[in-house]
């Protein structure tokens, strides 16, 4: 039953990361997913600090905020002619660097392990189960992060078509009226969220790979934005699946093994992708130069 | 600062303070390069990265030899760095998702190895996660001397390439052209990154290395235009950094001192933000609200040479009175309020005055010279006019449309063309002549101006 809710939420945290990630790198906001998942460290903390519970709707509220002022202080910046890398860089980095020493400096009140949460400990969702009315609800970060996919869902099947034009055209988008900053920050509502969610029980690092991974993947294997969400969300189940089985063989990092297996179907689909892989290109371009030569 | 003083007289902390600072400067004078190439969040790739190198020595050697530690994640880095390029080469994926990617698959799978170690391996393998989340505190005397070395051969060999480096952050197609071997030069900038990464690693941690490429270079940006002088000061801004950092976190328990070096480095980089005599976002607010004024000085100049004309237009021999605020507010679709300011400026320069009649109502004219001024500004501005209205016309005649003016920039000839041409829309400004001001002008009695 454990492996089933670990191999579950891990699922779900790929999907849902999967399907906000294709958005994301479309767009060329590959490193604001990362900037995000760590600048949300002292939301965590201070949502703890102030609430002194570790209820997951109030860290979504703090993280929400956190990570929706990391977009607006990197397009701040940018906007004030820093250069958009080093605004994401300048950013995050102040903002974790808050995380971390608020963490050491109130780390007997917090009870939150750093390491903890930086690659996660998938393996105790289990066991951390939400309870309501006494009845048994099964683990919490599974309805957290459940929560957050059908919200993510829910939203970007509503504005669907608004979301597609904004990633591959946002200059059209704007002159035919679609509020393009409102649908930026709506999906930067979303991907905090997400983050968050998934945070405390799988880490950072599943996030942020999970975020940019299975969507590249998933990029190179389909030239359609639906079949591109679906391929995203399948990569990244496929690498939960497969990625328990790893860690469990290793027994090591249930996180990380799913990090691993994602980018090595990611390599796979770099070499054989009919369309974009190495090996179809280096065939085409052999059959080429034979062709030539036979001329 | 007593506090200070005795922390000082620590040996111990008198190393981490002297590694930090090397760290500082050698990071600060890389970062440079790398934020004018476009690469700033390399350094946190890199960083990344190394995990996985550093856990495979430990497997394969079992020694926690930071020398090998750093082989380990040299080696690692160069990989990194060339999935990267090839990724983003190879495949339609931008450079920031092949980052991305790279970045956290190689940390995951340093992850996997790590808690492999940590559940299979026998013996101590506590000083592996210290390596990676950094521990400035517990450098000691041994890792000084290696930083030491390491940001001195950086920095020489920065001093020596200074020119080739140069040409690769700003323009490497002509660097290319030159003869010179931009790709072996990238090469070597990556590499010199990854060892300055390798060893910053140590002091603040994974994620905290990457700031102290960008931060101090972002800052440094703020100050000055010359490559040379941005370098210098962000190795300052380094060097400050890192002493400050170290400082403050001896003078609190339980404050780590990678964070509290990054954020040292971050309050510099607000304040430069800030308060940067030519960027800084007070100086550009400074001078946008200089500006604005100047504009509504400028309109309510025009509004009231407009309205003065047409009054010329209708009595061609009587007495200009003026007009009240309300009224030019009306013209130049302005607020009264903000007339009325504009006139109290225009008064202290002595551009207009102001009458009051029977009626007790304000009316404002201009001054002699405030004339001149806003005749020249109207002239100005109906010449620009003209030639937006007929560009096609006046193509040979080279005008920067970007300049505010344009007789300056016309010859003599192609002005009294253009005059002509104002006369024959009949848009002349009436109320004075460029060329023959004085004797059109008559102060009356009343103050007012006759024609």
């Amino acid at each position: 039953m454990n492996t089933f809710w670990i191999i579950l939420t891990g699922s779900l945290v790929a999907a849902s990361c999967g399907f906000l990630g294709c958005f994301l790198i479309l767009r060329r906001m590959a490193m604001l997913g990362d900037a995000i998942s760590h600048a949300i460290l002292p939301g965590i903390v201070l949502a703890f600090l102030f609430s002194g519970s570790r209820d997951i709707i109030v860290m979504l509220i703090g993280a929400a905020i956190i990570g929706l002022a990391t977009v607006f202080l990197v397009q701040l910046l940018h906007q004030s002619g820093v250069k958009s890398d080093a605004a994401i860089g300048v950013t995050f980095t102040a903002l974790f660097s808050i995380g971390v020493v608020l963490v050491s400096l109130y780390t007997q009140q917090v009870d939150l392990d750093l390491d903890c949460v930086l690659y996660g400990e998938i393996a105790y969702v289990p066991w951390d189960t939400w309870q309501l009315g006494g009845m048994e609800m099964g683990p919490r970060a599974l309805w957290g992060i459940g929560g957050v996919f059908l919200l993510s869902l829910l939203v970007v099947g509503v504005f669907f078509k608004q979301f597609k034009l904004c990633s591959f055209d946002p200059a059209l988008a704007a002159a035919i009226g679609i509020p393009v900053m409102l649908f930026h920050y709506l999906l930067m509502t979303l991907v905090s969220l997400t983050t968050v969610a998934a945070f405390e029980s799988v880490g950072a690092i599943l996030v942020v790979a999970m975020l940019v991974v299975p969507s590249a993947t998933a990029y190179l294997l389909t030239d359609r934005l639906h079949v591109m969400l679906f391929g995203s969300m399948g990569a990244g189940v496929l690498s939960a699946v497969l990625g328990y089985f790893l860690a469990s063989w290793l027994d090591s990092s249930i996180a990380g093994a799913m990090t691993a297996v994602s980018g090595a179907l990611f390599l796979l689909a770099f070499l054989f992708s009919p369309r974009h892989g190495l090996v179809g290109k280096m065939a085409a371009r052999r059959a080429a130069t034979l062709g030539a030569a036979e001329k | 600062m007593m506090s200070i003083w005795l922390a000082l007289q620590d040996p111990n902390t008198m190393w981490v303070l002297a590694g930090c600072v090397l760290l500082g400067i050698s990071s600060g004078v890389l970062g440079c390069f790398a934020f004018l190439r476009g690469r700033s969040l390399v350094g946190d790739a890199l960083a990344h990265a190394a995990l996985p190198g550093v856990c495979l020595v430990y497997l394969l050697t079992g020694s926690k030899s930071i020398g090998l530690f750093m082989i380990g994640a040299g080696v690692a880095g160069l990989l990194a760095t060339y999935c990267i390029t090839a990724i983003s080469r190879h495949t339609r994926i931008k450079e920031d998702t092949s980052l991305a990617l790279t970045l956290s698959v190689f940390f995951g799978i340093g992850i996997v190895l790590l808690t492999y170690i940590q559940h299979n391996a026998s013996g101590n393998q506590s000083g592996l996660d210290k390596f990676l989340f950094g521990q400035a505190a517990s450098l000691v005397f041994r890792d000084v001397i290696t930083i030491m070395i390491v940001s001195i051969v950086l920095i020489g060999i920065t001093a020596l390439l200074f020119k080739e480096f140069a040409l690769l952050a700003f323009d490497p197609a002509f660097g290319r052209g030159l003869g010179f071997p931009m790709g072996l030069l990238d090469g070597v900038l990556m590499l010199m990154l990854l060892m300055s990464v390798v060893i910053g690693l140590q002091a603040v941690g994974v994620v905290l290395v990457a700031a102290m490429l960008i931060v101090p270079s972002v800052t440094a940006r703020y100050w000055t235009d010359k490559l040379g002088r941005m370098v210098g000061l962000s190795g300052l801004f380094g060097a400050l950094s890192g002493a400050l950092g170290t400082l403050i976190s001896t003078q609190q328990e339980n404050l780590p001192t990678g964070p509290t070096i990054v954020l040292s480095a971050t309050a510099f980089f607000l304040f430069s933000l800030l308060f940067s005599p030519s960027r800084g976002v007070v100086a550009r607010m400074a001078r946008f609200l200089r500006m604005r004024s100047r504009l509504l000085c400028e309109d309510v100049m025009q509004a009231l040479y407009e309205r003065l004309e047409e009054q010329a237009k209708n009595r061609p021999t009587g007495v200009l009175r003026g007009f009240s605020p309300e009224q030019l507010a009306r013209t130049s679709g302005k607020k009264p309020a903000a007339v009325r300011k504009a006139l109290r400026l225009l008064q202290k320069r002595s551009y207009v005055t102001e009458r009051t009649l029977i009626s007790e109502e304000e009316f404002w004219t201009f001054t002699t010279e405030g004339l001149k001024e806003a005749h020249r500004l109207v002239l100005n501005q109906r010449l620009w006019d003209l030639y937006h209205m007929n560009q096609n016309q006046y193509d040979g005649l080279a005008i920067d449309v970007n300049q505010e003016e344009l007789v300056p920039q016309l010859s003599d000839e192609a002005l009294s063309q253009m005059l002509a041409q104002l006369r024959a829309y009949d848009l002349t400004p009436r109320l004075a002549d460029p060329h023959s001001v004085s004797h059109l002008l008559k102060p009356s009695k009343q103050g007012g101006v006759t024609l």
